[in-house]
């Protein structure tokens, strides 16, 4: 009975504890310095900072100009209907 | 709405608008230097965090544009107002080219500060998913002909609807993008960084309100010029 209470016990042990075991990292058995880091973790920052600033105004300042465009030629063609309209009276 | 006199006084009141935009624009630029120099380093992420100061504006702006879309969508559908129209197609746009500066912001910042341009989490997919609803919005006015407009309304509700899901996202599941509360708690954490936020926040919700009265002004034009064809085809 008490030795299958210690099974028991280990065997519980064993379930508790394997997900953790299985989850764990591996450990790290010797210092990396920066320079042999993986591409990806070396990119510098600086970059992509500028580049998101430039979109930005690259974005808006494109907006603007199809606004501008667009209105110029909602106002062209409302010129061109307004002195046809302007000549038929006449 | 216009009349035969809307063409020089679209003109006249381009000139107005564009005072102000270059105003809001050159503080912009001039400020937006000034704000990354001084505004403290995070500690984990570095430089890069800094794009915190056009990302969330610019999510701030999408979701104001969506705010107009969608009252103003509402008012269309069931008040039946007309002007409520130019409005609703106005932030509609706006939300897409918001939305647009927060999608690439976005992945700009992620590569460096989680080493990959996008996840598939609840957040990103979320945004994106709202951005293309509002892209279709655009397209259904743009290509569904007559009586699309009405179309157009229903998407932008259902869009509007989406938006606090999409914002509550980051603390309804786990994602890994930061949740809201990094906003909310700016003042405390980093309070240095706080009033750059504050100014980089306004400016973008100003640089909003500068370009939807342009491109309320554009649609209202629009209007103008369909009136004017219809007069000529009754004649």
């Amino acid at each position: 009975m008490t030795v299958r209470r210690i099974v028991m016990a280990l065997w519980s042990i064993v379930l508790v504890s394997a997900p953790s075991l299985a989850f764990q990292p591996p450990a790290q058995d010797e210092f990396v310095p920066v320079t042999d880091l993986p591409a990806g973790d070396q990119l510098p920052a600086a970059p992509f900072l500028i580049a998101a600033y430039v979109f930005v105004w690259l974005a808006v300042m494109l907006y603007v100009w199809t606004i501008w465009r667009r209105l110029n030629r909602v106002e062209a063609d409302m010129r061109t209907l307004e002195q046809r309209q302007h000549g038929a009276r006449r | 709405m216009g009349g035969q006199g809307t063409t020089a006084e679209g003109s006249i009141d381009m000139r107005k608008m564009f005072v102000p935009l270059l105003v809001t624009v050159a503080a912009m630029f001039a400020a937006a230097p000034v704000m990354i120099g001084r505004a403290p380093l995070e500690s984990t992420m570095g430089l890069i965090q800094k794009i915190f100061y056009y990302h969330v504006p610019s999510w701030m702006a999408m979701y104001a544009a969506i705010a107009v879309c969608g009252v103003a969508s509402a008012m269309y559908l069931f008040k039946g107002r007309a002007d409520a129209d130019d409005y609703a197609v106005s932030g509609a746009e706006l939300a897409v080219l918001f939305g647009l500066i927060g999608l690439v912001t976005g992945p700009l910042w992620g590569r460096k500060a989680w080493g990959v341009w996008w996840q598939w989490d609840a957040r990103l997919t979320s945004a994106l998913l709202l951005e293309l609803i509002f892209v279709a919005y655009l397209m259904v006015r743009k290509f569904g002909g007559p009586g699309s407009e009405k179309l157009a309304a229903a998407t932008a509700l259902f869009g509007t609807a989406t938006a606090p899901f999409v914002y509550k996202s980051v603390d309804i599941w786990r994602t890994v993008h930061p949740n809201t509360g990094v906003v909310r708690t700016l003042g405390s954490s980093m309070p240095d960084a706080a009033r750059p936020f504050a100014l980089s926040a306004i400016a973008f919700i100003l640089l909003f309100g500068v370009l939807l009265t342009l491109r309320v002004r554009l649609a209202r034009q629009q209007h103008a010029l369909d009136e004017l064809y219809l007069a000529e085809e009754d004649r």
